[in-house]
């Protein structure tokens, strides 16, 4: 299992990201911004948390539009996997790869915190290992979590299963308390919080350690 | 030729930056203050000569880039 974990001026959470994709069992490759292309034979890229580019003019919005990007998005359209996490999250929305958008919380503040989550789906790679209705606490560290869908886009994800992960209780003004969806393939997941960060003892929580594993599991050759 | 962009939220997105203006200027005793709304301007310095081909090259550059229409509106002033 190949991951890739792209690196953007102002990422910072790139080899925590590096380190749960390795400690699930992938052989793990940094990938620079301005690279244009990915790895051969990558079947997993992570998109880590962190303020690309400063959050100059959106969060995201640079990295979006940068020459590594754009091979990602071409993985994700030939049916690859993605994980965006936090600001990897706004990139994707920032593409068009995850429909919607992320604002300011709307509370203005920064939240740095663990926060209980409803995992809402266990039909994808990323969310087998967990059971639907199931609580878990991961932390988010972010000030622009605010997930922003019209009633359209919210109906569509409910009637396709695709909203991932809620928080059990409402942290930054979210749209029906959204904090992570799936693509329509389910092949690519954005979530605000990071599970990289409760993935091992050492962390004092592993409940995030069960996404790397699933996904890990999924993507090993039978 | 130059070119002025002005970025604004959506009308029915909340705009929490501009709610917390707006509560910043009833502390400091300005009534009647209905809203705030906050957004960006972003100056164009452009080789352009032709004002509609500059406006078309500035409104493609607004829907890659400049603006996230998700959410946010544009309005594109050629000077």
């Amino acid at each position: 299992m190949k991951a890739a974990v792209l690196v953007f001026p102002g990422s910072n959470c790139d080899r925590d990201l590096a380190m749960a994709f390795r400690n699930a069992g992938a052989e793990v490759t940094m990938v620079w911004h301005k690279d244009s292309a990915l790895p051969e034979g990558v079947d997993v890229v992570g998109i880590p948390g962190g303020f690309s580019f400063g959050d100059y003019l959106r969060c995201g919005a640079i990295a979006a539009r940068s020459p590594i990007t754009r091979a990602v998005i071409e993985h994700t359209a030939r049916g690859g996997y993605a994980l965006g996490v936090c600001n990897g999250f706004q990139v994707l929305t920032e593409t068009g790869v995850l429909p919607g958008a992320l604002m300011r919380n709307a509370g203005l503040k920064f939240v740095c915190r663990p926060v209980p989550l409803t995992v809402e789906t266990a039909d994808s790679a990323f969310t087998a290992g967990y059971a639907k209705g199931q609580q878990i606490a991961i932390p988010v560290a972010h000030h622009d979590g605010n997930y922003v869908a019209d009633a359209d886009l919210v109906a569509r994800l409910r009637a396709e299963d695709r909203i991932a992960f809620t928080y059990a209780e409402p942290i930054n003004g979210a749209t029906a308390d959204i904090a992570g969806i799936l693509s329509e393939n389910r092949r690519v997941l954005g979530l605000m919080p990071h599970p990289e960060r409760a993935a091992e003892p050492a962390h004092g929580n592993t409940d995030g350690a069960a996404l790397f594993r699933s996904l890990l599991g999924a993507l090993v050759p039978a | 030729m130059k070119a002025r962009v002005h970025v604004m939220l959506k009308d029915g997105v909340l705009d929490p930056q501009g709610e917390a203006v707006r509560h910043a200027l009833g502390t400091l005793g300005f009534e009647g203050v209905g809203g705030v709304r906050q957004g960006k301007v972003i100056d164009l310095d452009l080789d352009a000569t032709d004002r509609t081909a500059a406006e078309a090259r500035v409104r493609e550059m607004c829907e890659k880039l400049l603006a996230n229409t998700v959410i946010e509106r544009y309005d594109i002033e050629i000077v």
